[in-house]
């Protein structure tokens, strides 16, 4: 067929950046997947207590000191993974790779807590089905914790190295710095089923 | 950084158009070879290998299928034993929805979305040649199970507690788990690419009501996939982990509920329905508009039947589990939704007619399927709203009378279209026509056979015959009509193998094709067939819905995208105006590198949990080295 140019996109950016990166909407799907995972867990959660006699089933509630902990230190780590972001948008290398330093620790320091939260369930997986459940909504959390770290980690290698200085990585970092956002208010709901349900 | 501080880009405004084709072509192809075909990401040879896979998927279990009619003929029939009977129907299921149904629908937007938006490649093309893999890997797993005698026996639904650590000896259901797991990862990853191609990789113009409606289709489709796969993933993997360390979900002597299965397995299984039905509903409002040569009647009530189709997808699940006593309340309410999803259903097929009355046909093979399609379909909602009512429900459930309804809506409502949408896309993705006389052989064949078959298995029902039983005794008043739907099962066959002569031969020796041999109006018809590895030589500017039809004798097309590296224009979400010239990554042997990962810690861990911990770290590490910047110009920005 023939053809007749009528527009010129030889001057538009050669990447896109935030809204325009398919990469920035690519995350928000698999936020939506996994949050609806994150949901359907918390659904069952409920289904099992409507059906239980008493809630906790055969137990008492979990321990709240490490879950709490960490809770603080997740919503503590929304600060500097907004600065994070910020810094990443303005493209100032020295101050993301502080950053990314500095997020890695918000990252691995929940794993060691986490740890310790199993310690504090007050019930194994294979007690009945409210240890299931917890120990489930407790996994799944956990793993996504583990992958943003690990991604983080990546990143911060990257930063480091000569492929840094390109927007593109930028992006990537305000990308992951959703990411986390995603992961620490996924958070919430999980943390009031597993240590406050029981206490009503 | 920006363009202006670089030495000049080669970009499309300074060549001619076989020079600007030459130089596409080298940044865009794919190498000959085995080497070629392992790391390929090009949309186009993925989408194929996908649907070529998925119909031999289909062959398999129409297989299994005739091997049931073969059992059922006769009363007391030898050929199969109960323990191989309850694999093969249990395989039936399984294969022909996770494997071959939603993939294969999958997989023609693969191939056909980024052509009709106007754009050269799928978003995320390295996930989709990772999806492609692991759905690979996932029907071999099952396949490869049920030849060596250990295929899952629990039924595609696989209820616990049958399918649970008490009953389900042996390693069959967790197969079955597993498989769900391998299907489920390749359909989410497919659908992200769909979500993130329509909203950002449509061609300058194509605003949302500019967009084509197969396009809507696979969008609110690919929505259904995010929104209810994880359901499933949630339910096989806690199954598994109820067979493998003990959890209790499932088990009601320590708080579990084995309804709680039935409640995530249909909260998924309903919207996988529509997963099935909505892009055939999308093939068939571009195959009618086509051939009634007129803009479909109603598009912007077709689209919002499609977005109401998807949302009460979600509020049915209930009615798949009629007879297992819940609330009256709640039953009332799921039979009201149930017969709710009949407006948007019923806006559809009104809005086809008007577009058929309103233009002029034109009955090719196609067009035959989808008149098939819009017969079977209706019958199929028929006993649809029957089925939506309770006391009705009761009285046939577990019979053929279901048997008969599901393939009505299931073959009737998708594989009818697909079929025709085949015939409609072939000469496009072959470059080849597909035979008339053999299509419409194939279709009469089909239509008749189909129906021969399936209709008499409402009465079966009403009989009395319960579905999965491997035989029945002579007194049952049963064996004429099963012998009758024995032999209508082999003319389908037969209808079937004359569609697939038909596609072999016409792949070799069907008559050249060319761009637009319908003379259809949407812009994978504006580039050659089978189009080249770039797609578009300039990328179209859409002004209309029907931009073939508004103009046929040029195409505007915007200018200025690179040559040198793989290039294409992103662009808003509503407006669709231009953002950035994005680039697309190149091929690369990672993503089948991540998916042989991915498949061992997957079938590792039906045997260790610890497969979950010790299996990730290659699945790490091939992620990394799938990411790691390469210092390609697909990397500058």
């Amino acid at each position: 067929m023939k053809e007749r140019v009528v527009l010129d996109v030889s001057r538009l950016p050669p990447h896109g950046m935030g809204r325009a990166s398919p990469t920035w909407w690519g995350t928000c799907a698999f936020m939506l997947i996994e949050g609806s995972g994150f949901a359907l867990a918390i659904a069952v959660y409920f289904y099992l207590m409507s059906l239980a006699p008493h809630w906790p089933i055969d137990a008492p509630a979990p321990g709240l000191v490490p879950g709490t902990t960490l809770t603080a230190i997740l919503l503590a780590s929304v600060v500097p993974n907004i600065l994070l972001s910020r810094w990443a948008r303005q493209r100032d290398l020295r101050k993301v790779r502080i950053g990314l330093i500095v997020m890695s620790v918000f990252g691995a320091v929940p794993l060691i807590l986490r740890g310790f939260e199993f310690a504090v369930l007050n019930i194994r997986w294979d007690d009945n089905a409210y240890g299931s459940i917890i120990w489930t909504m407790l996994g799944l959390h956990t793993t996504h914790i583990v992958t943003d770290l690990i991604d983080t980690l990546v990143l911060t290698g990257l930063m480091f190295s000569k492929h840094a200085d390109n927007p593109r990585r930028f992006g990537d970092v305000e990308d992951n710095a959703m990411y986390w956002n995603f992961v620490v208010v996924a958070w919430i709901p999980l943390y009031a089923c597993i240590y406050w349900v029981p206490r009503l | 950084m920006t363009n202006d501080n670089k030495p000049a880009q080669p970009t499309d405004l300074m060549f001619g158009d076989d020079e600007l084709e030459r130089r596409l072509a080298q940044t865009w192809r794919t190498p000959a070879g085995v080497w070629g075909a392992l790391t390929t990401v090009d949309h186009k040879i993925i989408g194929r290998r996908y649907i070529v896979t998925a119909f031999v998927f289909l062959a398999l279990g129409g297989l299994l299928a005739l091997a049931m009619r073969l059992q059922l003929a006769q009363p007391e029939a030898r050929f199969i034993g109960p323990d191989r009977y309850n694999q093969i129907f249990t395989m039936h299921g399984s294969n022909m929805m996770f494997l071959f149904a939603v993939p294969v629908m999958e997989a023609m937007a693969v191939y056909l979305v980024p052509l009709m938006v106007g754009t050269r490649n799928i978003a995320f093309p390295r996930l989709n040649a990772f999806s492609y893999w692991i759905y690979l890997a996932g029907g071999l797993l099952l396949w490869i199970s049920f030849a060596l005698d250990t295929a899952p026996d629990v039924g595609w639904f696989a209820y616990v507690p049958l399918s649970g650590p008490q009953y389900g000896a042996g390693k069959r259901a967790d197969l079955w788990a597993q498989m769900i797991t391998f299907t489920e990862v390749a359909a989410l990853a497919v659908a992200v690419e769909i979500v993130v191609t329509v909203f950002k990789q449509r061609a300058p113009g194509m605003s949302l009501d500019r967009i084509p409606l197969f396009v809507w289709s696979m969008l609110v489709t690919a929505f259904l996939v995010i929104m209810a796969m994880p359901a499933i993933m949630l339910a096989s993997s806690t199954l598994i982990l109820d067979r493998l360390v003990g959890t209790h979900f499932y088990n009601p002597t320590e708080g579990g509920d084995a309804l709680l299965w039935q409640h995530l397995f249909w909260f998924f299984g309903h919207p996988e329905v529509y997963i099935i039905f909505l892009p055939a509903v999308g093939m068939v409002s571009t195959i009618i508009a086509t051939f009634s040569r007129r803009p479909v009647f109603g598009y912007l009530p077709l689209v919002m039947a499609l977005i109401a189709t998807g949302l009460l997808a979600f509020g049915l699940w209930v009615h798949h589990m009629f007879v297992v006593g819940l609330p009256k309340l709640g039953e009332s309410f799921f039979t009201a939704s149930s017969m709710a999803i009949a407006i948007p259903a019923g806006i559809q097929i009104f809005c086809w007619l008007a577009t058929l009355w309103g233009g002029q046909p034109v009955l090719k093979t196609p067009m035959l399927f989808v008149l098939g399609f819009i017969v079977t379909f209706v019958i199929g909602g028929l006993t649809g709203v029957m089925v939506a009512s309770v006391p009705f429900d009761t009285q046939v459930h577990d019979t053929y009378f279901v048997v008969a309804h599901f393939h009505y809506v299931l073959v009737g409502g998708a594989v009818f279209p697909l079929l025709g949408a085949i015939y409609y896309w072939f000469p496009k993705i072959s470059g080849r026509m597909m035979s008339e006389t053999l299509g419409r052989w194939a279709f009469a064949l089909i239509f008749a056979g189909f129906n021969l078959t399936f209709f008499p298995m409402h009465i079966l029902g009403l009989e009395g015959m319960p579905r999965r039983i491997y035989t029945y005794q002579p007194e049952m008043p049963w064996a004429g009509m099963n012998m009758f739907v024995s032999f209508s099962a082999l003319i389908l066959s037969l209808g079937f193998l004359v569609f697939f002569v038909d596609v072999i031969r016409s792949t070799r020796s069907g008559q050249i094709a060319g761009e637009n041999p319908w003379g259809a109006s949407t812009l994978e018809w504006a580039t050659s067939s089978p189009p080249p590895c770039f797609n578009f030589r300039r990328i179209p500017v859409v002004g209309a819905r029907d931009p073939l039809w508004s103009q046929p004798e040029e195409l505007t097309v915007a200018g200025g995208l690179r040559t040198d590296r793989r290039e294409l224009i992103v662009s808003s979400v509503v407006e669709a105006q231009p953002e950035a010239s994005e680039s697309s990554p190149r091929n690369s042997i990672w993503p089948l590198l991540a998916a042989l990962a991915t498949t061992v810690m997957l079938i590792w861990s039906i045997f260790s949990p610890w497969a979950v911990i010790w299996g990730s770290i290659p699945i790490g590490i091939t992620l990394t080295g799938w990411f790691w910047p390469k210092q390609t110009p697909e990397d500058e920005s």
